[in-house]
């Protein structure tokens, strides 16, 4: 069981050494160094090469021997396989207490790779160190703007800790956080998790300060009755949000030539999911939406939504994906009916979803928003205002027009107003408690939109349409709920 | 009642077992005879189902060794010769189970299962004639608290289902949490039980009742 200590030798290292650099562009051993590098790790970075080359200004040494004592914890392996043995005693010997090992040849390469693997982890406890891999792919900190990875690319900061069976998803959750602008703590692709496995980073992330929610991607559990206890454990500190590969029959064959991986019933794999409290994601989009859901909007109290709308047939769609869900279309209040009158032309829908028929001037989107969201009653909102005066705004600056007729105030006063928009969505969110989803299919087709733009910059999540608002919306509350039911 | 020996369980004995941790069976009599499965019918009130019973019958239907509807003495007295006159050697010892011919439109299925990844497991599902087809089964690790009963019935897709139905009122769900956590309780309490099945599980004037049951116990 890895300790708190080496936990933190692996995520936020004093000083990292890189074995096997290599002077090769196209090598591990020099993009590990180049990404460590080039993402800003403030601590010092050491690398070994047996003619003790310089690599990207940085002059390696022949041996880990050779390293400072006690000036570095952690140790980003390319070497190879039969050389990682005594590699990992002259790291130990320098006081290094964490290895990330991304050499392949190991359990994935037959008898021979198993019986390497086993000893190699027989020896790390021996020497007190914590190794992760064989066969991965690398770890990400932005607290302390660690890429120790060979693969790309670096994540925005966010409070996300990611933990993965394969080392190509950690990229693709990143390439999410960099599109959403929601951010990631810590990312680990867990290779052939010899010694430590999914559950010990779920378990990392649950007491992490720097992490809000964890996200992983398992094809299988070894251990699925200790699996389940201890996701119980995390889900009652923190969300877990789980996406499994191998869910049918065609993926269990994959995954068992991926990752050696049983073939579970999915139905108790659904079940074990649900009585843990862990939110099970469909798809990959899907599972970083949620986690970046959990990470940026308070949980819901209960299931009551509100739809705020400035088009109808956005509100009528909306309506439909919430009745179809979890949560509820909450009856219109007759006392927020009567506020909302007072700011609006009769012609509004009066009703939930709530239309506001081209009705608005210039401060009525807050401030519906805000009467709607104080509404006691009301759990959570999905908010549809945003997008059109962006989209009007994009089309006048781009055209041949512009910044002529008086096109550059009413562009710059479009796209004030989305910032305003998004800005009053985030405020009211975090002041009252409640979530509030703005969904537009800018966020896809136009991110660099004023009003994606605006929810990003307001830390939020631009859902790009409502219904995956609504899909998100409802892992929140059953969540929620789960917590609520066993007094947590 | 030991679970020590054999595979499965008679119906008589997996029903007993189940009972004992608030399962609810229907009230039914083991005879020995056509006399004595007239008697019971009897003493149950008509109409009744007469079945063969025995440790090493499994498969009643498939070996037509159930009757249904039987509605007087006569047609009792017959079912029972013809289904003492059906066991074969293989069958072992045998009796006639009498049990009162339950009656209601919806049928759900609960059991125990081993997983060989996450070990014992508690199932509900929809039953009848379309349970395959239908596949509305929600599935939890033993052992299951009350919440986790509840969330399994709240699972089902075909909720529908569960309110007031063709006249019949909603399925008592404290009745239902009642058997899962009597699943459980069974499953906890006597580690030899390798699965369990209660197929189907009737649901009469909204409460459940098991009319068949087989349990398999680790040989």
């Amino acid at each position: 069981m890895a300790t708190p200590e080496q936990f933190r030798a692996l995520f936020e290292p004093k000083g990292v050494v890189v074995a096997g650099a290599s002077s090769h562009p196209g090598k591990f051993g020099f993009v590990a160094l180049h990404n460590i590098l080039a993402a800003g790790y403030a601590g010092p970075v050491f690398a070994t090469n047996r003619e003790a080359i310089e690599v990207l200004g940085i002059q390696s040494v022949p041996d880990v021997s050779d390293i400072p004592d006690g000036a570095a914890d952690l140790v980003f392996v390319c070497t190879p396989a039969s050389t990682n043995p005594d590699l990992l005693r002259a790291a130990a010997a320098k006081g290094i207490t964490a290895a990330f090992i991304a050499s392949a040849g190991y359990g994935e390469a037959g008898e021979a790779g198993k019986q390497a693997q086993d000893d190699l982890v027989a020896l790390a406890d021996e020497l007190g160190m914590i190794i992760v891999g064989p066969n991965g792919q690398g770890l990400i900190s932005t607290p302390v703007s660690l890429c120790a990875q060979i693969v790309a690319p670096y994540p925005p900061a966010g409070r996300i800790g990611i933990v993965s069976q394969s080392g190509n998803f950690v990229s693709s959750f990143m390439n999410y956080a960099i599109a959403s602008g929601v951010g990631i703590s810590r990312a680990v692709s867990a290779g052939n998790a010899a010694q430590v496995g999914v559950a010990d980073f779920l378990e990392f992330y649950a007491e992490d300060p720097a992490t809000d929610v964890a996200l992983a991607y398992v094809e299988g559990v070894p251990d699925g009755r200790s699996f389940y206890e201890r996701l119980r454990g995390v889900c009652e500190k923190i969300p877990v949000v789980l996406v499994k590969g191998g869910a049918t029959a065609g993926g269990a064959r994959a995954a068992a030539s991926h990752t050696g991986s049983l073939a579970t019933d999915d139905r108790v794999f659904d079940g074990m999911c649900r009585q843990a409290g862990a939110v099970r994601a469909a798809t990959i989009e899907e599972a970083y939406e949620v986690a970046a859901t959990f990470a940026t909007q308070p949980l819901p109290t209960g299931p009551r939504a509100m739809v705020v709308s400035t088009a109808g047939g956005w509100g009528v769609v909306t309506a439909d994906a919430i009745h179809a869900s979890d949560l509820e279309l909450m009856a219109m209040p007759d006392g927020l009916r009567d506020e909302l009158d007072t700011m609006l032309p009769p012609r509004w829908s009066r009703n939930n979803p709530v239309d506001l028929a081209g009705g608005e001037t210039k401060d009525t989107i807050p401030e519906v928003l805000a009467t709607t969201a104080r509404w006691p009653d009301v759990d959570a909102i999905v908010f549809l205002g945003m997008g059109i005066q962006g989209n009007v705004a994009r089309m006048e600056r781009d055209g041949p027009f512009f910044p002529d007729h008086g096109l550059d105030r009413i562009v710059a006063y479009h796209e004030r107003q989305e910032a305003r928009f998004a800005a009053t969505a985030a405020e009211l969110s975090r002041e009252l408690g409640k979530p509030i989803l703005t969904a537009t299919e800018l966020a896809t087709a136009m991110p660099e939109n004023a009003a994606v733009r605006g929810v990003i910059d307001s830390g939020k999540y631009c859902y790009p349409s409502s219904n995956r608002a609504v899909a998100a919306l409802e892992h929140l509350w059953a969540y929620s709920r789960w917590r609520q039911r066993r007094g947590l | 009642m030991s679970v020590a020996a054999g595979t499965t369980l008679s119906e008589a004995v997996s029903k007993e077992l189940l009972g004992r941790y608030g399962v609810p069976i229907a009230d039914e009599r083991l005879t020995d005879n056509a006399d004595d499965a007239v008697a019971a019918a009897g003493a149950l009130g008509y109409p009744v189902v007469a079945k063969l019973c025995g440790d090493a019958i499994a498969h009643k239907t498939e070996r037509g060794l159930v009757r249904l509807n039987l509605g007087d003495p006569a047609a009792v007295r017959a079912a029972a010769d013809e289904l003492l006159a059906a066991a074969t050697p293989d069958d072992g010892a045998v009796q006639v189970l009498v049990a009162p011919m339950v009656k209601g439109s919806r049928e759900l299925i609960a059991g125990l299962n081993d997983d060989p990844q996450f070990g014992m497991t508690v199932m509900l599902g929809v039953g009848g004639i379309l349970a395959e087809a239908v596949a509305d089964v929600s599935i939890r690790l033993v052992p299951i608290e009350r919440i986790d009963a509840e969330d399994m019935i709240d699972d089902l897709a075909t909720q529908s289902l569960l309110g007031p139905f063709r006249g019949e009122p909603a399925v008592d769900r404290d009745a239902l949490v009642a058997v899962l956590l009597g699943l459980s309780a069974a499953a906890v309490a006597e580690p030899s039980i390798k699965s369990a099945d209660l197929n189907p599980l009737i649901v009469v004037e909204g409460r459940p009742i098991a009319v068949d049951a087989l349990v398999e116990v680790r040989s």
